[in-house]
C-alpha cells in the first residue's frame, strides 16, 4: 500500500460525517474512537502515520490529538498486523481454565510467539484483558466474533476457516460499513 | 422467584418479541408521570448501583444540577471489563430494548435529551444489535421527537471505546466520550455537576439502567420488597471459574452463598467433585475469601449474596458485592499465581497518571513474578504488602483501591502459600495449578 493514496471508501466517508454528528456541534473530536475502527477496517487493520493524520484532518484537530488517542487504547495496532488478528483472554478467569495451554498451543501451531505475525502475513497472535465472557472460558476474540468455550479442536477448525477465507477480519466488521444503518442517527 | 431481568430470552431480540411479552409498557406509564415521580419512584425502590459501587441510584439522581438553558446527559456505562463479570454483554445481547427503554425513561427523568450508550469496543457484535435495537425504536417512535406524543425527545446513541479497563471509572469514560485519553478526573466537580463536555452527566451501569423497566412497572414499593434490608431488588451475578454451571443468574438478592455455588439452580457445584478453596465474590478487584469465611461470615453465620452480608467483617474477613462476578475457585488452584494474573492485569490497566498505583502496580507484578520464578523471599512478603499499603487510598480514582484489595486480602488469608513458595521453590513447577485441556500434555 505504499503509495496508495489515504482515503476512505464513499460509504466509510459517509458513516464516518454520520456518526460525528450525533456529538454536538464543534465536539466532534468525540467520534474519533469509532472512526479509527473504522479506519482500521479500511486501511488493512492497522494505524499508520499518514492514517492518523488523515483521521485528524476529517476531525479538525491536530494530528498528535490523534496519536495520543490511538497509543492509549488496547485496540488500536500501530504496527501492521496479519489479516486475522487472534486475540486469546489470558486474564483470571479465562486463565483458571486453561488460556495458557490455548496461546501455548496456537504459538505452536502456526510457529510464532505471542505479539507476532506468521510469515504468509495471514496471522497474528495477540493475548489480551478479560473480554467479559468469562462463563465461557476459556476464549478468544477474532474481529467481532467470540469464540467461547474453546477446546484444542475447536482451535483448529477455527483457524483452518479463517484461512480458507483468507479475508481481512476487523473489529468494525467490513459488513457494518457497505451496508444497513439506514437509521444511524444524527 | 420470578426474573425481572433476563426473563422471555428468545433467540430474537426483535422489537416486536420484546413487545410481545410487555415490552415498552413501562414507558408508556412513565410518560404519564412527572420526571420527579420517577425520580421518587426509583428512591422507594432502593436500587443501588450494579456496576460495583453500589450507590443509590435515585439519590445520584436527585443530584444533578439542572441551570438553565445547559443540556444534560446520561451516559450508560457499557464498558465492562471488570475480570469475572460478563452479565451486561449477556443482557445486551439478548435483550437489547430492556436497556433502550431503561434509556429512554431514565432520560426523561433526568431531563436529558441526548443521552449516550459506551460499550466497550471489544463488544461491537454487541454495539451493532444496540444499533438495531434503536434504530427499530426510532421507526416506532419511541424514540426521536414527540416520543409516544409525550412532547419528550430523546436522541440516543451507542458509542465505542477502544480497549482500556480505566475507561469503566465514571470520569475516565466521559473524558473518552469526549475523544480523549481515559484520564480519570479529580472529583470534584462530580458529573452531576460538571461531566461529559462540562455539562451535568449521570453515568449508570447497563443493569442499573434496565432495572428502571420493571421497577415502573411493578412500582418501586413493590421492588424493595425483594431481597433483604437495603439489599434491594434481583441481582445479575456472572458466574466463572471452577463449577459445574457458569453463566449469568439473575438472584433475588439474599440467596445463601452456600446455595448459590452448590444448587442445582445455580452454579451446581465444583467441578469434578473437587474441594471448594476460594471466591472472589464481585469482579477482581474485591478482596479473596477463603471457603470458610465465603460461606459463613466470621461469627459463624451463613453469608447471604447482599451488599451488607458480604462486607460482614469490614475486610479483615469479609469482602464486597461489587459488580456481582464471583469467581470460584477450587482446591487445584495457585493463590500467588492467580493474583500474579491479577496483578499483571492492573499494571497493565493503569492509566498512569498517579505515580502510586503506576508505580506501585507495576512493583507488585515485579514481586510477585520473583514468587513464581522461585526467587520470593519472606521479606518479599512483607513488601509485597507494604507496597499495596501505599497504593491503596492515594490515587485520584479507585483503580489503585481495585489493584491492592486482591494484594492484602491474598496475604491476610493464603499467607502460608506465600511461604510455602519461599521455602520450597523446587515444588513450584509441579503444581498442578489450573486446568489444562485435554491432550496437551505433550506441550
Ligand atoms: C477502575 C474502575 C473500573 C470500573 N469499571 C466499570 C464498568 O466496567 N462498568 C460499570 O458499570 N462501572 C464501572 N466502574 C464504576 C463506575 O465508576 C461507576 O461507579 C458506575 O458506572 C456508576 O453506575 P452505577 O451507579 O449504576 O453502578 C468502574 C470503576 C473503576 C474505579
Ligand atoms: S477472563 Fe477471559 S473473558 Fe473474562
Amino acid at each position: 500500500m505504499a503509495n496508495k493514496k489515504i482515503e476512505f471508501s464513499p460509504e466509510a466517508l459517509e458513516l464516518v460525517h454520520r456518526i460525528i454528528k450525533r456529538y454536538p456541534e464543534g465536539k466532534q473530536k468525540s467520534a474519533i474512537l469509532p472512526i479509527l475502527h473504522i479506519a482500521q477496517a479500511e486501511f488493512d487493520g492497522w494505524l499508520s502515520a499518514p492514517v492518523m493524520d488523515y483521521v485528524a484532518s476529517i476531525l479538525k484537530i491536530l494530528p498528535i490529538e490523534v496519536y495520543e488517542v490511538a497509543t492509549f487504547y488496547s485496540m488500536f495496532n500501530l504496527k501492521p498486523v496479519g489479516k486475522c488478528l487472534i486475540e486469546v483472554c489470558r486474564t483470571g478467569p479465562c486463565w483458571l481454565m486453561g488460556a495458557e495451554d490455548v496461546v501455548k498451543y496456537i504459538e505452536k501451531k502456526l510457529n510464532i510467539k505471542e505479539g507476532e505475525t506468521t510469515k504468509d502475513g495471514m496471522f497474528t497472535l495477540k493475548t489480551v484483558e478479560c473480554l467479559a465472557a468469562c462463563g465461557s472460558a476459556p476464549m478468544m476474540q477474532v474481529g467481532e466474533t467470540y469464540h467461547e468455550n474453546l477446546t484444542l479442536e475447536k482451535v483448529d477448525s477455527i483457524l483452518q476457516d479463517y484461512k480458507s477465507k483468507g479475508e481481512l477480519v476487523t473489529h468494525w466488521d467490513k459488513k457494518h460499513i457497505a451496508t444497513n444503518y439506514t437509521n444511524l442517527h444524527e | 422467584m420470578a426474573k425481572l431481568l433476563i426473563d422471555n430470552i428468545t433467540s430474537s431480540c426483535s422489537l416486536s418479541d420484546y413487545k410481545s411479552y410487555g415490552g415498552y409498557t413501562a414507558l408508556e406509564k412513565a410518560l404519564k408521570l412527572k420526571p420527579e415521580e420517577i425520580v421518587a419512584e426509583v428512591q422507594k425502590s432502593g436500587l443501588r448501583g450494579r456496576g460495583g459501587a453500589g450507590f443509590p441510584t435515585g439519590m445520584k439522581w436527585s443530584f444533578i444540577a439542572k441551570p438553565e438553558g445547559v443540556p444534560r446527559h446520561l451516559v450508560c456505562n457499557a464498558d465492562e471489563s471488570e475480570p469475572g463479570t460478563f452479565k451486561d454483554r449477556y443482557l445486551m445481547q439478548h435483550k437489547p430494548h430492556i436497556l433502550v427503554e431503561g434509556m429512554i425513561i431514565s432520560s426523561y427523568a433526568l431531563g436529558a435529551n441526548t443521552s449516550y450508550i459506551y460499550i466497550r469496543g471489544e463488544m461491537m457484535f454487541q454495539f451493532h444489535i444496540l444499533q438495531n435495537a434503536i434504530d427499530e425504536a426510532y421507526a416506532a417512535g419511541l424514540l426521536g421527537k414527540n416520543i409516544l406524543n409525550s412532547g419528550f425527545n430523546l436522541d440516543l446513541h451507542v458509542h465505542c471505546g477502544g480497549g482500556a479497563y480505566i475507561c469503566g471509572e465514571e470520569t475516565a469514560l466521559i473524558e473518552s466520550l469526549e475523544g480523549k485519553r481515559g484520564n480519570p478526573r479529580i472529583k470534584p466537580p462530580f458529573p452531576a455537576v460538571k461531566g461529559v463536555w462540562d455539562r451535568p452527566t449521570v453515568v449508570n451501569n447497563v443493569e442499573t439502567i434496565a432495572a428502571v423497566v420493571p421497577i415502573i412497572n411493578m412500582g418501586g414499593e413493590a421492588y424493595a420488597k425483594i431481597g433483604v434490608g437495603k439489599s434491594t431488588g434481583t441481582k445479575l451475578i456472572s458466574a466463572s471459574g471452577h463449577i459445574n454451571k457458569p453463566g449469568v443468574y439473575e438472584i433475588e438478592l439474599g440467596v445463601p452463598v452456600e446455595e448459590f455455588i452448590y444448587s442445582e439452580n445455580y452454579c451446581g457445584g465444583i467441578k469434578g467433585g473437587r474441594k471448594l478453596k476460594a471466591v472472589v465474590a464481585g469482579g477482581s478487584s474485591v478482596p479473596i475469601l477463603p471457603a470458610e469465611l465465603i460461606l459463613k461470615t466470621a461469627k459463624g453465620e451463613p453469608r447471604l449474596m447482599t451488599y451488607e452480608s458480604l462486607s460482614e467483617g469490614g475486610f479483615a474477613t469479609g469482602t464486597m458485592l461489587g459488580s456481582g462476578g464471583f469467581i470460584v475457585m477450587d482446591e487445584s488452584t495457585s493463590i500467588v499465581k492467580n493474583l500474579f494474573n491479577f496483578s499483571r492485569f492492573y499494571h497493565h490497566e493503569s492509566c498512569g497518571q498517579c505515580s502510586p498505583c503506576r508505580e506501585g502496580t507495576m512493583w507488585m507484578e515485579k514481586i510477585l513474578r520473583k514468587f513464581l520464578e522461585g526467587r520470593g523471599t519472606s521479606a518479599d512478603i512483607d513488601l509485597l504488602w507494604d507496597v499495596q499499603g501505599k497504593i491503596e487510598g492515594k490515587t485520584i480514582c479507585p483503580l489503585g483501591d481495585a489493584a491492592a484489595w486482591p494484594v492484602a486480602s491474598a496475604i491476610r488469608h493464603f499467607r502460608a502459600e506465600f511461604e510455602e513458595y519461599v521455602k520450597n521453590p523446587q515444588n513450584i513447577k509441579d503444581v498442578r495449578h489450573y486446568y489444562r485441556l485435554n491432550n496437551l500434555q505433550e506441550l
